[in-house]
């Protein structure tokens, strides 16, 4: 018998896996800890008067004021409007934005075009031109969902433009060499090349449009849930302001997370991370 | 001889091309007599892509003439298969390979039965639903191989499609080529700068000088059809075959490096 000197490799558990796993339960906790522990904290900090319950009332006295609106309805109809005001303002002016942005990437003299009218007006504060559209659509459903239009118009329109000018070369050649016309190198090209892109874009103009939804409620609108929150400061009720800027959240936070399954829906060639 | 008594598919004459003051193609003047496996090698930068690409339609030339023979009524003149991922990483296998049919809007049933046909036949039935981001290099450059046949031109033109390859990938997809091929036979002009290459797939070699790209000489192969890929390295024809393209070639490999 021969005895070899070394170490025999000997088959054995794979502990990686269970690691992994591991390590993906503790990055959970610590996402729900990081929030609840602030609120706990908040709740304690306030109880005992360490912060000034005028500015910062306690989160269980917020949560009083939430229960309240939602039971009179008042919340309910508030988060409606402003969704639907959110909804017809995406429409508005996603599509038209999407469109113009892909027609930009493909054809140079349109890009050449209408690029300096939008790098000149891209950087004007959207929230500046509130005024003026106040003015020109009067204190109606109009005014809101132009605002959200406008802000969702530039991160679409850009990186769609973007989107379809990083489109390998070699794509278009193939197009081209199989005869494709331009409505198929527009629609099995262009927008599926660009799509990645875009879907930053939309993302980018989904928080543009909260933003500017609220800014717009606040003062030119009776509805709403930026209206509601300017009406909380005008009464000085300052649980329902936390209330709304809590809804806020919420919507934010749900559109992120629906935007995301749409990108796994609409983009299922992109590799798995 | 391969191709002596058919008609002529593609008649290049006194073709030029400049880049500005590059000049990267001339006075180039060949037929390619329809049903030629026609393979085109030289030297890096000699010009071969740009022959490709013009008569791909994707270049114009500067002066000369190409003139490709109309195709028969409802079949499209020729299919390109690119150096490089070339398939479309946002539609599946299938959908890649019907590309073309769906282009020229032809008829479902009609491209159900080709698509899957040459999906058999480069072995990617299995993976039809998968997306390219699946599959590895071999995979991917057939489907582009499925693509083009699926299209079913009258000219195939190829360029450099495996050498992105491993060497051991490269000779399997040299078989499957030949075998798709011998069904129908139809035109292929294929660029490479592979002389195994060319000497394991054509019918007549084009040897190009080193920038700009001409003529240097046309070489034969009259190596038996079909041919099996691994039995052609025990054949001493092939041997000289290869033997003397290098000898052509060598000249021009050098200058191209000075």
């Amino acid at each position: 018998m021969s005895v070899i000197s070394g170490r025999a490799i000997e088959p054995g558990v794979d502990i990686g896996e269970r690691q992994r796993l591991a390590g993906r339960r503790r990055d959970r906790f610590l996402s729900i800890a990081s929030p609840l522990g602030l609120v706990l904290a908040w709740e304690v900090a306030a109880r005992l008067h360490f912060i000034d319950v005028r500015f910062f009332p306690a989160p269980s006295s917020i949560a009083g004021a939430l229960w309240a609106i939602a039971r009179s309805g008042e919340l309910l109809t508030n988060t409606a409007v402003s969704l639907e005001r959110l909804f017809w303002g995406f429409l508005l002016g996603g599509v038209p934005s999407l469109v113009l942005g892909i027609l930009m990437g493909i054809s140079r003299p349109l890009r050449a075009f209408l690029d300096p009218l939008i790098a000149a007006t891209y950087p004007i504060p959207k929230s500046s031109i509130l005024p003026l559209i106040l003015l020109i659509f009067g204190l109606g459903e109009m005014s809101k969902v132009v605002m959200v239009a406008i802000g969702v118009f530039y991160p679409i329109a850009i990186n769609a433009t973007a989107g379809v000018l990083q489109i390998n070369r070699i794509y278009l050649d193939v197009g081209t060499s199989f005869k494709a016309g331009r409505w198929d190198t527009f629609r099995t090209i262009a927008l599926p090349g660009a799509l990645p892109f875009i879907m930053t874009g939309v993302k980018l103009g989904a928080g543009l449009g909260l933003i500017l939804i609220a800014i717009a409620e606040m003062i030119g609108a009776k509805s709403g849930i930026g209206y509601m929150i300017w009406a909380a400061w005008e009464t000085f009720s300052v649980e329902k302001m936390y209330c709304g800027l809590f809804v806020i959240a919420i919507i934010g936070f749900v559109m992120s997370l629906g935007l995301n399954e749409l990108e796994r829906w609409l983009i299922p060639w992109k590799a798995e991370s | 001889m391969p191709g002596a008594d058919r008609a002529i598919k593609i008649r290049i004459r006194n073709l030029a091309k400049r880049f500005g003051p590059l000049v990267a193609l001339d006075d180039i003047s060949i037929d390619i007599a329809d049903g030629t496996f026609f393979v085109i090698v030289g030297p890096s930068g000699c010009g071969k892509t740009t022959l490709l690409r013009i008569l791909g339609g994707l270049e114009q030339v500067t002066s000369g003439t190409v003139e490709i023979t109309d195709p028969a009524p409802g079949r499209p003149q020729y299919s390109v298969v690119f150096q490089g991922d070339s398939i479309f990483p946002w539609m599946t296998v299938w959908d890649n390979a019907a590309f073309g049919l769906r282009m020229r809007k032809a008829p479902r049933a009609e491209t159900e039965e080709t698509v899957g046909h040459y999906l058999a036949k480069t072995g990617l039935t299995r993976f039809a639903q998968l997306y390219p981001h699946q599959l590895s290099g071999g995979m991917r450059q057939r489907v582009a191989i499925a693509r083009a046949f699926a299209n079913d031109p009258e000219i195939l033109l190829m360029d450099e499609p495996f050498s992105a390859l491993d060497e051991q990938n490269r000779t399997i997809l040299h078989q499957e080529l030949l075998r798709i091929w011998e069904e129908d036979k139809k035109t292929v002009v294929f660029i490479t700068h592979s002389v195994d290459e060319a000497a394991t797939l054509g019918d007549k070699i084009m040897v190009m000088t080193a920038s700009p790209g001409r003529t240097k000489t046309i070489v034969d192969v009259p190596l038996e059809r079909p041919r099996n890929v691994l039995e052609l390295r025990n054949d001493p024809h092939y041997g000289a075959i290869v033997y003397g393209i290098w000898g052509q070639l060598k000249d021009e490999v050098e200058r191209a490096r000075l």
